[in-house]
């Protein structure tokens, strides 16, 4: 259950808008269906209360839509998560917004359901109830069913890696701690696995890939006006991979212009139609840049010199890196 | 090592080796090489780059893709830059490249990078001996090929 409830928020809002502190509010609308939840724009309590909603699937993280929206005239108000606020300190780093014209209402967040793992114990969903431990699905076919929520997390939440805000103009509720959940012990899995294996593994994996560019689009690490895969020139433009290699080509370079800036949001993992656990590159790129040049958590202070713009004289070579970067060796 | 064993029992087969070099050290020690008379084999193929940084990641992966075996990145010592720093990007990057190409299960002694001196003609020549052969050993490239771009 999260600790806000959708009245909380929308008064808040409707505060802010009242005394002139924002001109407009980035919030969640329903969608098609009840777990389909979309970001929307709103500027009068009027709308808010007809439209606005709150809830387990308003994992949406807003800090991208600040680029665009920032452009704009007046001040936007953002509700956003702990994760969330990582990002946003990435794209101040970057300089991709004005941070005058935004803000910041930073919410508390106990883990967003997963619409995949939902789909899996019911067929039909019509609503979704959640009462704290569990969550009963009400559904068209199965009826109403009763699991834990716990199950029904997404990695990226059962592996959070804090509930502590890095970023924010007000607090609704109390904030929370860096945790340490284990978020890397399934690349140490993969890391274990012999090459023929892991070979096997993201071949299966990738060969999945549709490139619909959804997780490019969604990553709040990929701001580029103009990106490499929009490129003709590149050979791995806006298509289907012709082949396995540049199933891999796109996703090695794709996680390769993220690494060292990635927040390990999970965004790319939460909106891949395929399901393709694009974390678990993220993760590993974070993983040996932890290993080999000391501990770094992007977006966690606005400034920082991200690594891969960044040496020492005694960083280790890549061959003692790659030995180095297997428990096994 | 006997040629015989090696997978697919082509006698003929030799290893396509792509060596990005850096202009200031390797390509000279390359140069270096030759005019000692010292033998590497002509299986390595040399692309002569301003500094070792200038290989970008994408780079690596286009060589595997056109038929590169091996792919190995040459600059100036850590120090030496003749840019003062650009080797130790170089380093950062193609540490996270090549531990990401072993964690996707590509045999990750089919890259490499080296720091070869402009007055390390003879270092030159073992390195590209030494890689050849163990490229030579893994045989064709074929977790990371593009068949439509093979001859
Ligand atoms: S790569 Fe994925 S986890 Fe990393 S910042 Fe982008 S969307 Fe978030
Ligand atoms: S979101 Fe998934 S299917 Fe779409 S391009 Fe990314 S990995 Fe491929």
């Amino acid at each position: 259950m999260q600790a806000v409830t959708r009245e909380i928020l929308i008064n808040k809002a409707a505060e802010l808008l009242g005394n002139g502190t924002v001109d407009r509010v980035f919030g969640w609308k329903k969608g098609e269906f009840s777990y389909d939840v979309t970001p929307a724009l709103f500027t009068t309590r009027e709308a808010m209360d007809a439209d606005f909603v709150f809830g387990d699937f308003c994992g949406a993280n807003f800090s991208k839509y600040l680029v665009a929206e920032t452009r704009k005239e007046g001040k936007v108000l953002v509700f956003l998560k702990p994760c969330d606020t990582y990002s946003f300190n990435q794209l101040l780093t970057e300089h991709r917004f004005d941070r005058e014209k935004v803000y910041v209402v930073g919410i508390p967040c106990s883990g967003m359901l997963d619409t995949v793992k939902i789909k899996a114990v019911a067929e039909g969903i019509a609503s979704v109830e959640d009462n704290g431990d569990r969550v009963t699905v009400h559904s068209l076919f199965d009826g109403d069913v009763t699991v834990s929520r716990n199950d029904m997390l997404p990695d990226r939440c059962k592996n959070c890696k804090s509930k502590k805000h890095v970023a924010y103009d007000e607090l609704i509720g109390e904030d929370g701690e860096v945790i340490d959940s284990g978020r890397f012990d399934e690349v140490e899995k993969l890391e274990k696995m012999t090459p023929d294996e892991r070979f096997a593994f993201w071949q299966n994996e990738l060969s999945r890939c549709i490139r619909c560019n959804a997780c490019r689009d969604v990553c709040p690490a990929c701001t580029c006006e103009k990106c490499v895969f929009d490129n003709p020139d590149s050979g791995v433009e806006n298509k289907a991979a012709a082949n396995s290699f540049e199933e891999k080509m796109f996703h090695i370079i794709r996680a390769f212009h993220v690494a060292g800036r990635c927040t390990d949001c999970g965004e790319c993992s939460r909106v891949c139609p395929q399901h393709i656990p694009l974390h678990l590159l993220n993760r590993k790129f974070i993983k040996d840049i932890n290993e080999f040049y000391g501990d770094y958590q992007a977006g966690a202070e606005v400034g920082s010199r991200a690594p891969l713009v960044n040496y020492t004289a005694d960083d280790p070579e890549p061959a003692e890196a790659v030995e180095r970067s297997h428990h096994d060796a | 090592m006997s040629m015989k064993n090696i997978e697919n029992n082509n006698e003929t087969y030799r290893p396509l080796i792509v060596a990005f070099c850096c202009n200031w050290c390797s390509y000279a020690g390359a140069d270096l090489a030759g005019n000692n008379r010292l033998a590497y084999p002509a299986d390595v193929k040399i692309i002569r780059v301003p500094c070792s940084c200038r290989v970008n990641p994408t780079f690596i992966l286009r060589a595997f893709q056109r038929g590169a075996d091996g792919v190995i990145i040459c600059g100036c010592h850590p120090g030496d830059c003749h840019y003062t720093s650009g080797n130790y990007y170089t380093r950062r990057r193609m540490s996270l490249m090549f531990s990401m190409l072993d964690y996707l299960g590509i045999e990750r002694e089919r890259t490499r990078v080296e720091w070869v001196s402009a007055a390390e003609g003879a270092k030159f020549a073992a390195t590209m001996n030494d890689f050849c052969e163990t490229v030579a050993k893994l045989g064709k490239n074929k977790r990371l090929e593009d068949l439509r771009c093979k001859q």
